[in-house]
C-alpha cells in the first residue's frame, strides 16, 4: 500500500491550490459578507474544466477520476467553502445521477453543457417535512399524456436559483404491501429552468457557506415530457441514496478543505501573535493543540480519498463515504473551534477568515446527511 | 505554423534566495517553476494556436526532472515537448546553453521561436538573442505583444519609457517579458494526457551541427567568481519639474552628498 499521490494528482493538486489562491481567496470575504453567489468564479472554473473533473470526455468532461474532483472541492474549500460546495453539488448531486441512470440521449442533452460548465446543476430531495426521514417527501409526479405533472416543493436547494437542471424526486405511486400497509414509491425527473409551473421560493439566509444559493422550489402543475424520468419508474429512492453516497464523499472533501485553511491560518498566526514575550506557537498548550489538529486532518484525508478510491473502482461504497462524510465534518466543526480559540478575540471578527470558517464547519454535520445519519448507516451495515 | 517556445525549470526567488555555503544556488531547498517569461512566451503561443491552429512544441535543456515544465507546458495547451539532456552538457553558461539549444532546434521546423527574456535564476537575457545568432535568424527582444501577420510577426518591444513596433518575417526568434500576457492555468484533463503523453529525449548526440568545444562546463566561457541575491534598491525619489529646475535641483542634491 502506497500512500504517495503520483505524477498525476500532485499536478492536479497544484492547479486547484493556485487557482484557489489566486481567484477564489480574494473573494471570499466579500461573498460571505454580501451573500452574492460566485458568478464570475463559476465561469472561471468552467473555463478551465472544474465543472466537469470525472466526466468523460465524450460527455464533454475532462476525463479524471473522483479523486481529482475530490482534490478541487478539498482546494477550492480550504479558501472558500462557499466555492467548494457550488462544485460539490453541481457534480456529485446532477451530473453523476445522470452519468449512472440517464439514457444516451438525456446524457448528451443534459451532461455536455453541464460538464462544460456552460449550466449549472442542481439536486432536490428534501422537503419541510422530510429531512432525514426522506421518505416523508410529499412532492408528486403524476403521467398526463406525454408530460408528468410536478406538484409540490422542495428546500433548501443548494444551486438553487442560478441552476439550469435540477433532479427532483417525487413520488409516482402508492402501493400496499400484503398487511395493507402503504407505501410510497418515488421516481427520479430532470427538470429544466423555465419549465413551465416551475419557480423560485424564498432565499435562505443561512449561518455558513452564505455565498451559496438557497433556496426553496415550488411545483405548481408543473409540466415536464414524459422523457424527463430518470430511471426506471419507481426507483427514485434507490437512486437519490446512491446519488448522496456520491455526493458525500463531495461533501467531505469540503470539509477537510475547510480544516485546513482553519489550521494553515492557525500555523501562521500562532507564529506571528507574541503574548508574554514570545509567540504563542512557542507555546506548549499552542504546540499539542497543533499536532492534535494535523493528526486529524490527516485522518480525515484518508478516509476521504479511500471513499474517493472506492468510488474509482466501482464498488458500493456508502460506508466509506459515510464514515469519510462523518469523520470530516466533525474534524472540521471541530479544528474551526479550535481554531477559533487560538486566535482569541481576534477569532470572533469578521475581519479574519477563520469565523467565516467556523460557521462554514457546521452545515458539512448537517447537508447531505446529518452525522447521525451517517452513523445510522456505517452501524446498519455492522449490524447486517 | 510551427512554433517552438524554449522553456527553462528554475528556482522560485519569490520566498527569496537559497545559496549552499559554497556560494553556488541551493535548488533543493527551493521551488521548481517554469521561468515566468518564458511562461508568457508559452502563453502567446498558445493564443496564436488558439487563433490559427498552429503547433506548439516546448524544448528544454536541463535536469532530467525538468520534465516537470514540459509536462505544465503540455498542461496548458502545448502539442509536444522536448527535453535535452546529456551528462556532458551540465555547467553550461549562456554560450553553451545556445549552442546546445541551437543544435536541438537544427533539428526540428520553425517558423517562429519564442523565449522568455531571462532566467530569474541567471537573470543574463543572452541566451534568446545568442540562439537566433547561431541560427543566423532575426530577433526581437523583450516583446510586450507579439501577433502573427501573414508570414511576418509584429511585435511591440518594450522600452523603459516607450515600445517600439517591430516586424519582422519568419522564420524570426522573439524573447518574451512576463508582462506580455496573463498566461493560463492547466486544465485537469489536460495534466492527465500530459503525464500519459511521451516527452522526446534527445542527448548530446541528437544536436545538429555543434563541436563538443563548445558545449557544458569546458564550453561556458564564463566563470562564476560569486553569486548574490538582488540587493533591494529603495524607492528613490519623484520630482516634476520642468527641466531648467531639474538640471538647478540635481546639482543641488549631488552637492549635498559630495558628489560634486
Amino acid at each position: 500500500m502506497d500512500f504517495t499521490l503520483d505524477k498525476k494528482h500532485e499536478m492536479a493538486r497544484s492547479l486547484f491550490r493556485e487557482f484557489a489562491e489566486n481567484e477564489v481567496k480574494p473573494l471570499a470575504q466579500e461573498t460571505d459578507e454580501t451573500e452574492q453567489f460566485p458568478a464570475e468564479t463559476v465561469k472561471k472554473m468552467a473555463k478551465y474544466g472544474f465543472m466537469g473533473i470525472p466526466v468523460p470526455k465524450e460527455y464533454g468532461g475532462q476525463g479524471c477520476d473522483p479523486l481529482t474532483y475530490v482534490m478541487c472541492v478539498e482546494e477550492l474549500s480550504k479558501v472558500c467553502a462557499t466555492t467548494g460546495v457550488v462544485v460539490s453539488a453541481h457534480t456529485s448531486l446532477c451530473i453523476d445521477p445522470i452519468m449512472t441512470y440517464g439514457t444516451e440521449e438525456q446524457k448528451q442533452k443534459y451532461v455536455r453543457p453541464l460538464a462544460t460548465g456552460e449550466k449549472l446543476g442542481a439536486f432536490a430531495l428534501t422537503e419541510p417535512g422530510a429531512g432525514t426521514d426522506a421518505q416523508g417527501a410529499q412532492t408528486k409526479a403524476v403521467l398526463d399524456g406525454d408530460e408528468w405533472v410536478l406538484n409540490g416543493s422542495k428546500c433548501f436547494i443548494t444551486n438553487g436559483k442560478v441552476a439550469d437542471v435540477y433532479i427532483v424526486i417525487a413520488i409516482t405511486s402508492i402501493t400496499e404491501d400484503k398487511r395493507g400497509r402503504k407505501k410510497k414509491n418515488f421516481s427520479a425527473f430532470i427538470v429544466e429552468k423555465g419549465a413551465p409551473g416551475f419557480s423560485f421560493g424564498t432565499k435562505e439566509k443561512k449561518m455558513g457557506i452564505r455565498g451559496s444559493s438557497t433556496y426553496e422550489l415550488i411545483f405548481e402543475d408543473c409540466r415536464i415530457p414524459k422523457d424527463a424520468l430518470l430511471g426506471p419508474e419507481g426507483k427514485g429512492f434507490p437512486i437519490a441514496m446512491h446519488t448522496l453516497d456520491g455526493g458525500r464523499i463531495g461533501i467531505a472533501s469540503q470539509a477537510l478543505g475547510i480544516a485546513e485553511g482553519a489550521l494553515e491560518r492557525a500555523i501562521a498566526y500562532t507564529k506571528e501573535r507574541k503574548q508574554f514575550g514570545r509567540s504563542i506557537a512557542q507555546q506548549q498548550n499552542t504546540q499539542f493543540k497543533l499536532a492534535d489538529m494535523a493528526t486529524r486532518i490527516e485522518a480525515a484525508q484518508m478516509l476521504v480519498y479511500k471513499a474517493a478510491m472506492a468510488k474509482a473502482n466501482q464498488k458500493v461504497y456508502s460506508v466509506e463515504a459515510a464514515k469519510a462524510k462523518l469523520f470530516a465534518a466533525e474534524t472540521a466543526m471541530a479544528v474551526t473551534t479550535e481554531v477559533v480559540q487560538l486566535f482569541g478575540g481576534y477569532g470572533y471578527i469578521r475581519e479574519y477568515d477563520v469565523e467565516r470558517m467556523m460557521r462554514d464547519a457546521k452545515i458539512t454535520e448537517i447537508y447531505e446527511g446529518t452525522s447521525e445519519v451517517q452513523r445510522m448507516v456505517i452501524s446498519g451495515a455492522l449490524l447486517k | 505554423m510551427n512554433i517552438v517556445v524554449c522553456i527553462k525549470q528554475v528556482p522560485d526567488t519569490k520566498g527569496g534566495v537559497k545559496f549552499n555555503p559554497d556560494g553556488t544556488l541551493d535548488r533543493a531547498a527551493m521551488l521548481a517553476i517554469m521561468n515566468p517569461d518564458d511562461k508568457a512566451g508559452l502563453e502567446a503561443a498558445l493564443r496564436i494556436k488558439d487563433e490559427t491552429g498552429a503547433k506548439v512544441t516546448v524544448l528544454t535543456m536541463g535536469l532530467p526532472k525538468a520534465d516537470a515544465v514540459l509536462r505544465e507546458a503540455m498542461a496548458m495547451g502545448a502539442d509536444d515537448a522536448i527535453l535535452v539532456t546529456d551528462r556532458v552538457l551540465g555547467g553550461a553558461d549562456t554560450w553553451a546553453t545556445s549552442t546546445t539549444i541551437a543544435g536541438a532546434l537544427r533539428n526540428l521546423d520553425y517558423d517562429l521561436i519564442i523565449t522568455g527574456r531571462q532566467a530569474i535564476d541567471g537573470d543574463t537575457a543572452q541566451v534568446g538573442p545568442q540562439i537566433a545568432e547561431h541560427l543566423g535568424l532575426p530577433v526581437i527582444s523583450y516583446a510586450a505583444d507579439i501577433k502573427v501577420d501573414g508570414d511576418s510577426v509584429i511585435v511591440k518591444r518594450q522600452y523603459e519609457d516607450r515600445y517600439h513596433e517591430l516586424k519582422a518575417k519568419m522564420p524570426c526568434l522573439v524573447t518574451a517579458l512576463s508582462e506580455l500576457n496573463q498566461p493560463r492555468y492547466m486544465t485537469p484533463g489536460g495534466i492527465f494526457d500530459a503525464c500519459d503523453k511521451e516527452v522526446t529525449v534527445w542527448g548530446r548526440a541528437d544536436l545538429k551541427d555543434v563541436d563538443d568545444s563548445d558545449l557544458g562546463l569546458k564550453g561556458s566561457p564564463t566563470k562564476i567568481a560569486k553569486a548574490s541575491d538582488k540587493v533591494a534598491k529603495g524607492a528613490g525619489e519623484k520630482v516634476n519639474l520642468d527641466p531648467a529646475e531639474s538640471v538647478a535641483y540635481l546639482i543641488g542634491k549631488f552637492k549635498e552628498k559630495h558628489i560634486i
